[in-house]
């Protein structure tokens, strides 16, 4: 039987173009690279090793700082946002509908199968100014206020991005969480209610210790998507004003393929790679700690 | 609940009539208690739903009446104006055809190697096959900017450059990881009992695959089929790198420019062409969400 079941020229046919592909163009130019990361130039000029200039060179540039702190800071405020409001619906759902939840469970995911860039041409619109005054600006003349240039500020473009971002995923959180929620024997949950634990002690000390490993699994996986923030923030306001809200994965694109700078874009790409390699060793370090505790 | 029920008798001094109203206090008492959940819900289908309405209806106004009548009306008249001019003028129909000619092949190919290489993962028993599978899973972490610039490189040394190749290429390499990974854990669950008795039945492990191991995948291949087809569809970062003319921009990169082109001086085509994305995604949300919903979740939880 196991002959069978080893039979190579199988194993090669259905394997084969998997592994090709795979090994040819993913794993090979991530080698190219991180080569590259040590070179300066493009495939026009030519290429000259330089060592580690360019990331001496990254460290020393503004822009490049800019754009880490714009990552960075993007990444832990929406992470937090879309993992406290999804928890927060997940809960809603499970507890506050029961059964009666899968409508409200379904319209609230839709907005995450949209695509960025028209979500982003969306809220772009809702806040406004001038001529085509959008709906946030009319709310805020309502009430008597002046209308607000959101997107000429950097931190107006930024809570616009996080809103968006929010409103885009926090329904696919909800349903992620929904789904660990679910996991919870009722019988844990009845005696609890026995012993005398009100609504939030329940959520305190029970349903939450018992849905840890699946937050940690969101935070996880919503650090890794929100560090390779692009379209939003790019189609929302270009990165602007200036390029005070272009993030890591902006400024890359742009090194490498405005500016041709083949070199230090790769550089800019092996520091991101990094970076969210750090952040999940980072949070999947503490979850350890704190399961062992 | 039920803790309170045995105090009751005792703390009740005219037993009486409180009982007989009892149902029915208590029947209010619990919708006055549900009140504050039915408050949240309405509140969150207005955050929810308030946007994409107010898009799409924008979207069948004209100039001057989206200006005079902004917020929740309905258009006087429902003027297909805005999706003719955003259709016909400039490159959105274009972009939507390039987007269709790229996702179709991405996905066909992204699901079938997918399955062939889980299932030699998963069925076919070799040596070595768990390295295999964490060589592929290695790479779902891994950011697309890291490939981007050597692929450009190679591409534009083939002469590929001007067509829609490399798109479909960049998304397949990018799909497959994770759809490998996805369909490695489905084989996991199909007991090992059906295919040996396909082949004590004289079926070859080729033949099985093909008989046996991809109708049973129907569900699976359907469900990964459609997360990979929001992501190649909705993908803006490598469409954007590989297009080297307008005619060939994906609907994204399409939408994008016409930001910038229509952004602060007329809504409606704008709104159109967005919209026409909400609709099309919505009319598939409607008929498959339980599938996408569920494919959605299992690719992040493992990713």
């Amino acid at each position: 039987m196991n002959s069978i079941f080893g039979d190579r020229k199988t194993i090669f046919i259905l394997l084969g173009p998997a592994l090709l592909l795979y090994t040819g163009l993913k794993i090979v130019p991530v080698l190219w690279s991180f080569g590259l990361s040590f070179f300066e130039g493009n495939t026009l000029r030519g290429f000259e090793f330089v060592g580690w200039d360019n990331f001496a060179a990254f460290f020393a540039d503004p822009a490049a700082i800019q754009s880490v702190k714009v990552s960075v800071g993007f990444a832990v405020v929406a992470t937090i946002g879309q993992v406290t409001l999804g928890y927060l619906l997940a809960l809603l759902y499970v507890f506050g509908l029961r059964r009666g939840s899968s409508l409200v469970r379904t319209i609230v995911f839709f907005p995450a199968i949209l695509p960025t860039v028209a979500i982003a041409l969306l809220f772009k619109s809702f806040v406004a100014v001038g001529q085509n005054q959008g709906p946030v600006n009319d709310i805020i003349n309502f009430f008597g206020g002046e209308s607000v240039e959101v997107l000429a500020s950097t931190s107006g473009t930024m809570i616009t991005a996080i809103a968006m971002t929010l409103w885009t995923s926090m329904g696919f959180y909800a349903i992620l969480l929904y789904a660990g929620l679910l996991d919870i024997p009722d019988e844990v949950l009845e005696s609890a209610r026995i012993d005398g634990a009100n609504g939030w002690q329940l959520v305190r000390y029970i349903v939450l210790p018992l849905s840890l490993p699946i937050l940690m699994s969101s935070i996880i996986f919503s650090l890794n998507a929100t560090l390779k923030v692009f379209d939003s923030l790019l189609a929302l306001n270009n990165g602007g004003p200036g390029t005070s809200t272009a993030p890591l994965t902006l400024y890359m694109y742009r090194t490498a393929f405005e500016y041709a700078e083949y070199g230090y874009g790769s550089t800019i790409a092996l520091v991101l790679t990094m970076l969210s390699l750090v952040f999940t060793l980072a949070i999947f370090k503490s979850s350890r700690k704190r399961v062992e505790e | 609940m039920t803790i309170s029920t045995p105090v009751q008798p005792g703390a009740a001094p005219a037993p009486a009539l409180p009982r007989r109203r009892s149902p029915m206090q208590r029947a209010a008492r619990r919708a006055l208690r549900r009140l504050p959940i039915w408050i949240g819900v309405t509140i969150l289908m207005i955050v929810v739903l308030y946007p994409q309405v107010w898009m799409i209806l924008g979207s069948f106004k004209s100039q001057a009446e989206f200006l005079s009548n902004p917020a929740l009306s309905l258009p006087e008249t429902w003027r297909f104006d805005n999706y003719v001019t955003a259709l016909t003028n400039g490159n959105v129909g274009r972009n939507y055809l390039n987007s269709i000619i790229v996702t179709i092949p991405s996905v066909i190919l992204i699901v079938l190697i997918g399955v062939a290489a889980g299932y030699a993962l998963e069925v076919m028993i070799w040596k070595g096959r768990g390295g295999v599978l964490l060589y592929v899973l290695a790479g779902i972490m891994v950011p697309g900017q890291m490939i981007l610039v050597p692929l450009f490189i190679a591409y534009f040394k083939i002469g590929i450059t001007d067509t829609l190749l490399p798109l479909i290429i960049t998304y397949t390499v990018m799909g497959l990881p994770l759809t490998t990974f996805l369909m490695a854990t489905y084989f996991r669950s199909v007991p090992r009992t059906i295919f040996e008795a396909a082949t004590v039945d004289g079926s070859g492990p080729l033949r099985s695959f093909f008989v046996i191991g991809l109708p049973m995948m129907k569900n699976a291949i359907v469900t990964i089929g459609l997360v990979q087809f929001f992501s190649v569809w909705n993908d803006l970062l490598i469409a954007l790198t590989f297009t080297t003319r307008p005619a060939m921009a994906t609907i994204q990169v399409g939408l994008l420019s016409l930001g910038d082109e229509y952004g602060s001086t007329q809504y409606g085509p704008l709104f159109a062409a967005v919209s026409i994305n909400i609709i099309v995604l919505l009319i598939v949300f409607i008929g498959l969400n339980k599938k996408i919903m569920a494919g959605m979740a299992a690719g992040s939880v493992k990713g």
